[in-house]
């Protein structure tokens, strides 16, 4: 069984417009690294140098990813995986 | 090219930034998918508390946007306020400013400041300013 991932309106021309998507793994790294290879060019919008990409928050359930082991927090069958710009500014 | 926003929904940012400065105001506009009107002020809190930066908190982020979702709205603005300084993005403004289809709104409650509020598209590190047109 898969992780779903909500994708953010600016990242549906990589998904080929969808906002949902399905994919396996047991980490988020493990996840954005299937859905790489599903969608190419993905990955680079959401990491950066091996951590989240400051421009978007990842949430596995309700929790954000930063406050909990980042891209190495695990996720189970049937989890849901959302992206979401990072909202800030001066 | 235009911000088409309510009257109401404008004076509730307007009056939102009054009482949070001297800290930076935020918050988001939504409308129905169908609509294009922004209405529906969602003010947020300033997880920064910062009179120079904002961030939404990103909890309180997952929950409106699953509620938009819900509600087959979309997030068609996004709002701040600038305290000390002119309505005009700053470099972090546009740094984060990643998504072309939105309007960035920045409201000013600096005493000096020439425009209260102006609204802008921000394509790519470009910024375009552009009119704001209030429906009574």
């Amino acid at each position: 069984m898969s992780v779903s991932v909500m994708v953010p309106t600016l990242l549906r021309p990589l998904t080929d417009g969808q906002k949902k998507v399905d994919a396996q793994g047991e980490t988020v790294r493990h996840i954005i690294d299937h859905l790489d290879s599903r969608y190419p060019g993905i990955k680079a919008r959401l990491v950066h140098e091996d951590e989240v990409h400051r421009f978007v928050n990842i949430y596995v359930n309700d929790d954000d990813i930063r406050f909990a082991a980042g891209l190495a927090t695990r996720t189970a069958p049937g989890d849901k995986l959302t992206v979401l710009p990072a909202v800030a500014g001066g | 090219m235009a911000l088409r926003i309510s009257r109401t929904a404008l004076d509730q940012i307007l009056c939102q930034a009054a009482v949070e400065h001297p800290l930076e105001a935020c918050g988001l506009i939504a409308a129905p998918c169908t609509e294009p009107v922004a209405t529906r002020v969602i003010p947020m809190r300033n997880h920064a508390a910062s009179a120079d930066w904002f961030s939404f908190d990103p909890r309180e982020q997952l929950r409106v946007w699953n509620e938009l979702d819900e509600r087959d709205e979309e997030c068609r603005v996004l709002y701040h306020s600038h305290t000390a300084s002119e309505a005009w993005p700053s470099r972090d403004d546009i740094a984060h400013a990643q998504d072309p289809a939105l309007h960035y709104l920045i409201l000013s409650t600096w005493p000096g400041a020439r425009h209260r509020v102006r609204s802008f598209r921000i394509v790519a590190g470009r910024v375009f300013e552009e009119h704001v047109a209030i429906q009574e």
